[in-house]
């Protein structure tokens, strides 16, 4: 299953990047992409259970708009700090912990944080802790609320 | 291809605050006093200039292939940007670079 849909997004990929429709293109596509998700197939989609990945993909793409307001929110943040005459920053170092436990969910998290207003993941570890600096006390109180979190967990779902 | 001129004044807007964003980046990277610090402005403000400016191409190409190569160049600044960014700072953890506190000098 995973080997189907590998190829199939590889060839989709080929077909966009080169936009060619004459027939020795398209069979150098498929040739290319059978051989790539031959040796690959595992990476895309490392769960044995593809419906779960795909659920999960969808459930990214919900929770897409929300992390594009975050990142506009971040930036605005970060203008007033760079450009405020006496620079108003308190770095500090924070821990978190989670209970995400997939590796989708924890690469997400990660790096949603260092997207989101005043805070840069340092240590994302396979328990789900994390290491966070914070460019001051403000923005990090918004991730020791977990409001992303519960986000994410939401995302990564209950199946394992 | 003919552009309105509402299409042309959008496009202009976005470039203009793209190339802002990347400007007070810039700023910040010397500003900042910490090598942690400077990871803000280097890993957030530089991927909204980026994404900023190619949005504004995309909009100013219209619906063509190249837009479509766009929108794939944001999506994996968006996804490479903050992970090159945690490396960096996972890395300059592991060799012991302690954060600054408010109140030292500046390094």
């Amino acid at each position: 299953m995973s080997f189907i849909l590998t190829s199939i997004v590889m060839f989709v990929f080929w077909m966009l990047i080169s936009g060619e429709t004459g027939v020795i293109f398209i069979i150098s596509a498929i040739v290319a992409s059978l051989f790539v998700s031959f040796i690959s197939h595992d990476l895309l989609f490392p769960n044995k259970n593809t419906t779960l990945s795909l659920k999960r993909l969808l459930r990214l793409l919900k929770y897409s708009p929300w992390l594009v307001w975050q990142i506009v929110l971040a930036n605005l943040d970060l203008i007033y700090r760079t450009l405020h005459p006496s620079l108003p920053i308190e770095p500090h170092m924070i821990e978190i912990e989670t209970d995400l436990k997939s590796d989708t969910g924890i690469t997400i998290l990660a790096n949603s944080i260092t997207l989101t207003p005043g805070t840069v993941t340092v240590q994302a570890r396979k328990d789900g802790s994390f290491l966070v600096h914070a460019i001051a006390h403000g923005p990090a109180n918004g991730l020791l609320k977990g409001t992303m979190q519960a986000k994410i967990k939401a995302i990564e779902g209950d199946e394992a | 291809m003919d552009h309105s001129s509402i299409a042309i004044i959008i496009v202009g807007i976005l470039l203009f605050l793209g190339c802002f964003l990347i400007f007070v980046a810039s700023v910040g990277i010397v500003r900042f006093p910490d090598f942690y610090s400077r990871l803000h402005p280097a890993g957030k403000t530089d991927s909204m200039g980026q994404a900023m400016i190619l949005v504004s191409l995309m909009i100013y190409e219209g619906f063509t292939l190249a837009t479509i190569k766009l929108i794939i160049i944001v999506l994996f600044i968006f996804i490479v940007n903050p992970t090159a960014t945690h490396a960096l700072a996972n890395a300059a953890h592991a060799g012991g670079v302690v954060p600054w506190r408010k109140g030292e000098k500046k390094r």
